[in-house]
C-alpha cells in the first residue's frame, strides 16, 4: 500500500509504571503521582530544571515523549497530536484553591491542556503542528483519522499521537509514534488494541 | 532568629521549585535572572506573590520588580525596610 503508515513505536505510563513497546522501562512502588514523577525523573537523568516547575500533565507529557524521542529522534516537523478526557481539570482545581488566598501565576500558565504541547515543542525544538483534543473516551478513530491526515498532507514526516489523561491523581498515558518506518499498521483497529491491552481500567 | 538571606532563599526554592538546589547554592549578590539563577517571568510574578504574602509588602507596579528583585541582598535590603509584617 503506498500511503501504508506504521505504529513506529509506543508508550504506556499508568499505576507507577512505565511501559515502551511492551517492555517495562520503569516500575516505582507506590503510584501516587508526585512520588512517581520525581522517581521517574530522576531514573531517566533528565537533567531538565524546568520539569519540576511543570503540573502534572506536562511532567507525564515530558516523561513520555522524552522515552519516545531519546529512541527515536524528532525532528522539527514532528507534529503532535494528544487527546484526554479530563483537560487540564487537575491543575484547574489547584488554581482555583489558590485564588483563596493568594493566586499562583505558575499555576495559572498550566490552565489549558495544550500548554503540554508547548513544553514538548520547546524541550524538542519542534516547530511542527499540533493539537489537543477533548473527548470523553479513547477516541482512535479521530486520532487515526486527524494523525493521517497530517501524515498523507505532508505537514509532518510523523507524528506522536496518543491519550494523556490525569485526574484525581490517577494518570493514564498512551503515546505512539507513527510514521512510515515499518512496525505495527497504523489503523483504528491497532490503536484500541494497544491501549486497550493490560489497560482494565481506564480512568475514562 | 533565621537570617532574612537564608529565610528568602528557602522560600524562593520552595515557591519557584527550584528542587535539586540548596541556600548554600545562591550567592548574596548572585543575579536571580539571566545568567544566575535563570528565573523567568513567570518567576517574577511568584516573587511578587511571595513579598505580599510573607511580608505585606504589595508591589503597585510591576516594573518596581526589576529593581528589586535583582539578587537576594538587593531583595532583603527592600523587604527590610518596606516589611509590614
Amino acid at each position: 500500500m503506498p500511503n501504508q503508515f506504521y505504529i513506529q513505536d509506543w508508550i504506556k505510563i499508568k499505576n507507577g509504571a512505565i511501559f515502551n513497546s511492551e517492555e517495562s522501562v520503569f516500575a516505582f512502588s507506590e503510584d501516587e503521582l508526585n512520588p512517581f514523577l520525581k522517581a521517574a525523573y530522576d531514573n531517566l537523568k533528565l537533567e531538565y530544571p524546568k520539569f519540576h516547575k511543570m503540573d502534572g500533565l506536562s511532567k507525564l507529557g515530558i516523561l513520555a515523549s522524552e522515552i519516545i524521542f531519546r529512541k527515536n529522534k524528532a525532528t522539527k516537523d514532528t507534529a503532535l497530536v494528544f487527546s484526554n478526557n479530563a483537560s487540564s481539570l487537575e491543575t484547574d482545581r489547584q488554581f482555583q484553591d489558590s485564588t483563596k488566598t493568594f493566586a499562583s501565576p505558575s499555576l495559572f500558565v498550566y490552565t489549558l491542556p495544550n500548554i503540554v504541547l508547548g513544553e514538548i515543542s520547546i524541550k524538542f525544538k519542534l516547530q511542527s503542528e499540533n493539537a489537543f483534543f477533548i473527548s470523553e473516551n479513547f477516541n482512535a478513530e479521530l486520532l487515526q483519522s486527524y494523525t493521517e491526515s497530517l501524515l498523507l498532507s505532508e505537514k509532518a514526516p510523523e507524528v506522536l499521537c496518543g491519550w494523556l489523561d490525569l485526574q484525581n491523581g490517577e494518570y493514564d498515558v498512551f503515546l505512539c509514534l507513527v510514521s512510515k518506518e515499518k512496525n505495527i499498521p497504523f489503523s483504528e483497529e491497532n490503536l484500541k488494541k494497544i491501549y486497550c491491552a493490560e489497560n482494565e481500567k481506564p480512568t475514562h | 532568629m533565621k537570617n532574612l538571606h537564608t529565610e528568602l532563599k528557602e522560600s524562593i526554592i520552595e515557591q519557584l521549585n527550584l528542587e535539586d538546589m540548596e541556600p548554600a547554592d545562591i550567592g548574596n549578590e548572585e543575579p536571580l535572572f539571566g545568567d544566575g539563577l535563570g528565573l523567568d517571568s513567570i518567576d517574577a510574578l511568584e516573587l511578587i506573590v511571595l513579598l505580599e504574602k510573607d511580608y505585606g509588602i504589595k508591589l503597585t507596579d510591576p516594573t518596581q520588580g526589576k529593581e528589586i528583585f535583582v539578587s537576594i541582598d538587593r531583595m532583603a535590603t527592600y523587604i527590610e525596610e518596606n516589611r509590614t509584617k
